[in-house]
Formats: structure tokens, sequence, C-alpha cells
């Protein structure tokens, strides 16, 4: 039996420990889509040494700018990013969530301004992190539903 | 603190910390001859309200043109977007940014929530809201606060007790949080269907007040200090006779007063439908329509002092 499933990667950006069965939502939220050029490798549901389970994201040739690592602290608050430059890792760091969340999701409540037609972002103040509680900027409406409201 | 009003948005009561609702409230205390048209100002000289209403309104609407034109300032706008640039899908981004231009103050009704906030971004001038959705309604909250301390010389203290549909009243979200600011005793009494949110419940607690929750008037109405009523909407119920029933349990009439404490006052947002018997106008309780008449002191206050003539 083969310890590794999937290859190690030249260049580009791992991301593990996310929790478990996040890891397609993962790929969603960070733009990775059919027409990527490079390859991606997604392994769900495996034994993490912590403990328990979580998935793994391999994205070759591509790393993550500041705002698609917010967009991830969002879904699976303790992943880890591992910036992989010739074989090695070249920087290792937890996703953060972010004190506030510009842009990257829509408000749970159906009647707010940032849901109709107005030139304006979605703008979220973080409530608390465990539970990841947001509260909209504008009809201060709280939601813990992250990714169902994913832009 | 009390300065700092000069070019401030009004959106929310949540914006605001007991002294600087204490030094609106102090504010509107002078404004009173004025108001009532005893003394006369010019305060607002030259001053323009735009006056932009996607909703329906009657009080908020006129007192805040009583209160512009007592002033000496003039209003500009409209009470229906029907008829303006809105009808023909401007967004409210351009019609606050091209209103700006035109006034020195802009207040601001509409139906989606966190509209008067979106506004207040885009507009230099100051945004005055006059209702957002099931949003917030701050000059209300102002100016009911302003009608319990006038009646009942402060607002600490008292035991408000809070009766109709508190779960999708504006009205009552508002004024909640603000009365546990000031510290103040609070009931609330509703059908369980229309219970206030535990999300409001919860920021109320955070206050520091622990509400007590009820569903039969009768029990909790002789301890009342202030008995502020609001209106129970029967397109909630999907069963009108279910209607009838709670209607019927919460509408206060001369019978329900019987042991009331002295002094008690009775508060209503208005519109009243049938929540609060005629034969309730004369009695020494009943605040109501002083309450609406309160609207326009407490407008001139907060216009005058966002427009900086008094600080």
């Amino acid at each position: 039996m083969k310890e590794f499933k999937v290859t190690p990667i030249r260049n580009g950006t791992v991301i593990d420990h996310i929790q478990v069965g996040m890891a397609l939502k993962v790929l969603r939220i960070i733009g990775v889509k059919e027409d990527v050029s490079s390859t991606v490798s997604v392994l769900m549901h495996v034994p993490s040494k912590k403990g328990g389970w979580k998935d793994i994201v391999k994205i070759e040739d591509r790393e993550l700018d500041p705002k698609e690592l917010d967009k991830v602290a969002l879904i699976s608050p303790d992943a880890t990013i591992n910036i992989i430059r010739d074989y090695n890792v070249a920087e290792k760091f937890v996703v953060e969530v972010p004190k506030s969340v510009l842009g990257i999701m829509k408000c749970s409540n159906p009647g707010c301004i940032t849901n109709k037609s107005e030139p304006v972002e979605p703008e979220f103040v973080v409530e608390s992190k465990k539970p990841l509680t947001l509260k909209c900027v504008y009809c201060d409406r709280i939601t813990t539903e992250i990714s169902e409201n994913l832009i | 603190m009390s300065d700092g009003f000069k070019g401030m948005d009004i959106v929310s009561i949540r914006d605001f910390s007991r002294d600087q609702i204490e030094h609106v409230l102090d504010v509107a205390e002078k404004m009173l001859p004025i108001a009532k048209g005893e003394e006369k100002s010019k305060l607002l000289d030259g001053k323009i309200l735009g006056s932009l209403f996607y909703e329906p309104s009657t009080r908020t609407r006129l007192s805040f043109d009583a209160a512009m034109t007592r002033l000496g300032g003039s209003t500009l706008g409209f009470d229906e977007p029907k008829g303006s640039s809105v009808a023909k899908g401007e967004t409210l981004a351009d019609t606050i940014r091209m209103v700006d231009a035109y006034c020195d103050v802009i207040v601001l009704r509409h139906p989606q929530e966190g509209a008067a906030r979106m506004s207040a971004h885009f507009a230099d001038k100051p945004i005055l809201n006059a209702g957002d959705g099931a949003g917030q309604h701050p000059t209300q909250t102002m100016l009911d606060l302003f009608t319990i301390r006038k009646s009942k010389g402060k607002i600490d203290g008292n035991h408000v007790v809070i009766v109709g549909d508190l779960k999708y009243g504006r009205t009552v979200h508002s004024l909640s949080e603000a009365l546990a600011m000031f510290g103040a005793e609070l009931t609330f009494v509703a059908p369980p269907s229309l219970q206030m949110p535990k999300e409001h419940l919860k920021h109320i607690q955070s206050l520091g007040t622990k509400p007590k929750i009820s569903s039969n008037l009768e029990d909790v109405i002789k301890d009342a200090d202030v008995l502020y009523v609001t209106r129970i909407q029967k397109e909630r119920f999907p069963d009108p006779a279910e209607y009838q029933k709670v209607a019927g349990a919460f509408r206060i009439d001369l019978p329900m007063l019987k042991d009331v404490k002295k002094g008690m006052v009775i508060m209503h947002p208005l519109p009243r439908v049938t929540e609060i018997s005629p034969e309730v106008d004369k009695t020494e309780h009943a605040k109501y329509f002083e309450q609406a008449f309160n609207g326009v002191p407490v407008r001139m206050a907060l216009l005058s002092m966002v427009l900086g003539a008094v600080e």
C-alpha cells in the first residue's frame, strides 16, 4: 500500500486542515473552476494527525492572495496554508478570521439594501470567532450561515 | 460626550450614548415654545431639508416638515416614489447623491433595511433615518424617550410595559434597547407567536436589564409606570378567528385601567386601530397625542444639531 495517494507539488499552494466536507466549497470560493490551467488535487476525508478527519486541497502554480485567504478562514478557520516553491514549504501559516468581511458574501436578510441593485459591496463585522458570527454593517442582521451566503 | 453632532448621521439608536440622547432631549425641551408656535425662530433660515419618503408616512413626514418650517428652513422632496426618477429605476445611491447637492440635510424613509446607513456613505450632508424597513427608526425612539421623561420626570427606574406586536414592530426594538441602556425595568407582553425576537432579548440583556416576559396584560398592568401599546397587524395571522382572540386580549379600555398606578402613562406610536378604546383618550393616562406632537421638538433639536446651529 502506498503511503501517499497524491504526490507532492513543485510550486503552488497546499491548503491543509480544511474542515472535513468543505474542500469543494474552498475550491469554489477561491475561484477554481473547470477552466483552471494547472493541476488541482482534492483529498476528502483524510485522517488528521490532530485527530478526526480533514480535507486537503493542492493547487499547482498558484499562490493565494490575502483576500482569497480571508474567504478560506470564513468556512474553515483552522485551515493552514503552505506556499510551496520548488518542492519546499516556503511559507506556512494558519488562516486568520478577518475583523471585517467585505464583498465576499451576501447578507442573509433578503430585505437588506445590499441585496438590491445598489452600487454597494456587502460588508460585515465579525461579532464572534467561535462560532463564527457576522453582523451586516448596513442592516445589523446577525448570521452564522457563512458558506450558504458566499458570493 | 454631548458634543460633536454637527454633520452627524442619525441612523440607529445604537450609535448614541446615554449622555448624547439626554443632550438631544435637553435641546428638544428648549425647542418646545417654538414647536408650539409661541415663539418664532430663524435658526435654520435658508437651510433646505431633502425629504425622501419611499413609503407612506403621516406623522414622521409632517413633523419633520413642521420642525424645519418652525425653524425658518424649507423642505423639498417626495412622499411617494411614483412620478420621481425612482419610478424610472434610479438607484437609491444616485438619488441620494443628487439630493445631497440640492439640500443641507436629508431625511429618508425606505422599505429596505440598511438603506439609511448606505445613504450615509454616499451623502456628504447628514442623513436622518426615518425608518428603514423592519430596521431602525431612531427619531421615533428619541421622541418616545422624550415623552417618558416629560411625563414621569425621568427615564431610569420606571417600569415600562410594552404590549402588542413585539416580533415585527421596529419601534419597540429600538425603544426597548434604549430603555435598557437607561436602566428602566421592562416587561414584554405579547402572544407567544409575536414575542420579542431572541436576538433582541439577548442584546437587551447584554445592556444589563432582565426583561420579564408575559402573555397576559391584566397580570402586569397594575405594576406599570408606562404602558407602551403597539398595533397587532391582522395580516400576521393566517386565521382571522385567532387574530380576533389576540386583538381582544390586548385591548385597553376603561375596565382594564381600574387598578393601574396613579400617573401611569399610556403611549402608542400611532396609528391605532382597536388596541386602545377611544374612551381612554379622555383619561389622565392617555399621552399618545402629546407623544405625536413631541416628534416636532425632538426633530427640531436633531435638525438644528446636525446642521451645527445648536451644539
